[in-house]
């Protein structure tokens, strides 16, 4: 599976959540990232890599990821691609599992 | 070149006058002797009651490069610096300062006042909202002056910052110039910080929308200080100056912060007959009075005195007995207005009175406990209230490092992770309060206590409560949070932080956009 089968969305924009929107990549396009965060400046990159990382262990290739974070923590930040990524078609490793 | 607590100060600001650097919270002594302003005289037929703002600009007059001063009680419901501004700018004067003791998001149109030349400086003890926001990307060519409120005090008696005319925003007046806080629509309590700026202005002109019988009463500010009273049709928003109530935080957090700060203050034992106590208004700062309250219930405990910003909480204390009087530079609600007006043991004090380095002894000197906040700690227990985390400024001393030095004890109370952010760094952005009078940090997850205070660490102890090191407690929140990348700055400074003592502790640079 190199891409999603529609757009899906998970978390909220509340204090310490993340909302994250999932939409289908064109075949090659890659793993577009679209980051805002209160905290680009001190865990920008930690975010983008936890999220493509996340993805990436899914077997996805193709997707656009929008994230909107209000100070979530890595495992929140997991939990919501995780969700994403589900209600967007994808049937997750732990799933199957 | 480094001051005593290890920050870079340029020797020379273009802008600011011979840079002293910070050199220890009483290490540095006064040499002057203090302000003096013109001597006055007016005949008993002459009027002060002027028709407007401009014709008071030319009374008196005020012209190009002349510093104005302002007070903050009416803040985010302030009308009267914005209209001085404005009277400024449509007379065509050029390079003022602007001495106003803290700036709010109602001050924006300052901006344009920058932009167009009427205002080339600003001095103050705080600012947030827009004009804070500008100003951290380099709005002004000359840094602006963040000060403290004893400071400000100091630096007014002393003629380092001399006011040629003080607009005192005047809830209430009558036409000879004998002013008070307590009556008219933009009833805001105390007066305490306009105190220095009436007192050492060459100028001094009240602006009111609520004219009293002669004689006004009770007085605050007496005619012998003021020179014209303007009558304007509305001086401020009262929605933007005075808040109903003042409510207790319900966030578990804050709650669990608040209990465990009125236990740290119970172990140092000095809840006991003659307290003294000064809390802020907000968050986990009001709440930790309401645990204290309930210590001095049960041991029956009366304090002395309540100092600083008043709200209702500790009106209410005050008319239950809990504590003998209230000391107050500033009101936050309508009940502190009351209580002012009405209870001969609520004490109105000037900015000076309350914190001023400078004198034969401030009031903050009196305190045994203070609870503050903090944006940022770092290991040396040095704290930032100046810039928020993405470096711009979001705030400023206020009272924070006067009340720090004065009193026995200083706690901060402060969530170890706000949202993702540790509040536990290595190294403070902003340094505004030196960690040398900071002496415990009260977090969620932990006590830490700075080190120079050995003997509390013991009563913290006895006492079993969770004292950790306060590295400790850093990689605690990193461990959670992870490491955050430090915050990049410009080269420009856009602020210098003084001391309440005139020295400098630290530089504020510009940040990107």
């Amino acid at each position: 599976m190199a891409s999603i089968a529609k757009t899906a969305q998970a978390g909220t924009l509340e204090s310490s959540d993340v909302m994250i929107t999932v939409a289908p990549g064109n075949q090659g396009s890659g793993i577009v990232i679209e980051l805002e965060s209160i905290v680009l400046a001190q865990y920008g990159e930690d975010i983008k890599f936890i999220l493509e990382k996340t993805v990436k262990d899914q077997g996805v290739t193709d997707i656009y990821i929008k994230a909107v974070d209000r100070g979530a923590l890595d495992c929140t930040i997991y939990a919501r691609t995780l969700a994403a990524l589900s209600r967007a078609g994808a049937v997750l490793k732990e799933e199957i599992a | 070149m480094k001051n005593a607590i290890g920050r870079e100060i340029p020797e020379t600001i273009s802008g600011i006058a011979a840079i002293k650097p910070f050199a220890g919270a009483f290490a540095t002594s006064p040499k002057m002797t203090r302000q003096a302003p013109k001597v006055k005289t007016i005949k008993p037929t002459d009027r002060k009651l002027v028709d407007n703002l401009v014709e008071v600009f030319k009374k008196i007059p005020v012209t190009d490069g002349m510093t104005l001063s302002f007070h903050h009680h009416f803040r985010n419901g302030d009308g009267v610096v914005n209209m001085v501004l404005a009277t400024a700018a449509q007379l065509g004067l050029k390079n003022l300062t602007v001495a106003l003791s803290s700036v709010f998001p109602v001050h924006a149109p300052i901006i344009e006042q920058v932009k167009n030349g009427v205002v080339t400086g600003l001095d103050t003890n705080y600012m947030s909202g827009p004009v804070a926001q500008a100003v951290s990307k380099g709005l002004f060519s000359k840094p602006v002056v963040l000060r403290t409120h004893g400071g400000r005090g100091r630096a007014i008696e002393c003629g380092q910052l001399k006011i040629d005319v003080a607009f005192i925003a005047a809830p209430a007046a009558d036409e000879y110039g004998n002013l008070n806080g307590v009556e008219g629509p933009a009833a805001c309590g105390s007066l305490g910080y306009a105190f220095p700026d009436a007192q050492y202005a060459d100028y001094v002109v009240a602006v009111t929308d609520y004219i009293g019988e002669y004689p006004l009463s009770p007085i605050s500010i007496p005619q012998t200080r003021v020179d014209y009273v303007v009558k304007v049709e509305c001086v401020g928003d009262p929605k933007g100056i005075v808040s109903g109530t003042t409510r207790i935080t319900k966030d578990p957090v804050g709650l669990k912060i608040a209990e465990t700060a009125a236990k740290v203050i119970q172990a140092t034992g000095l809840i006991k007959n003659g307290f003294a106590f000064q809390t802020g208004a907000g968050g986990a700062s009001l709440a930790t009075a309401a645990f204290v309250r309930k210590m001095m219930e049960k041991d029956e405990v009366v304090g002395s005195f309540a100092l600083g910003g008043i709200t209702g909480y500790m009106v209410d204390m005050l008319e239950s007995g809990l504590f003998k009087k209230l000391m107050d530079v500033q009101g936050f609600d309508l009940e502190a207005i009351r209580s002012l007006s009405t209870n001969p043991n609520h004490l109105e004090i000037g900015a000076d009175f309350y914190a001023s380095p400078f004198n034969a002894g401030c009031a903050v000197n009196q305190l045994d406990v203070v609870i503050l906040g903090a944006t940022e700690m770092d290991t040396d227990f040095n704290v930032n209230v100046v810039t928020g985390s993405d470096g711009v400024i979001m705030g400023g001393s206020g009272g924070h490092a006067d009340a720090a030095a004065g009193a026995k004890v200083t706690i901060i109370v402060a969530n170890l992770l706000r949202g993702r952010l540790p509040i536990i760094v290595d190294k403070v952005l902003t340094a505004t309060t030196p960690g040398e009078t900071i002496d415990v940090l009260v977090t969620e997850r932990g006590v830490a206590v700075n080190p120079l205070r050995a003997d509390l660490k013991e009563k913290f102890l006895a006492a079993g409560l969770p004292v950790k090191d306060i590295q400790e407690l850093k990689q605690l929140a990193e461990k959670i949070a992870g490491a955050p990348k430090a915050v990049k700055t410009g080269e420009k400074i856009v602020a210098v932080v003084e001391y309440r003592d005139g020295t400098i502790i630290d530089v504020v640079r510009q940040v990107e956009g």
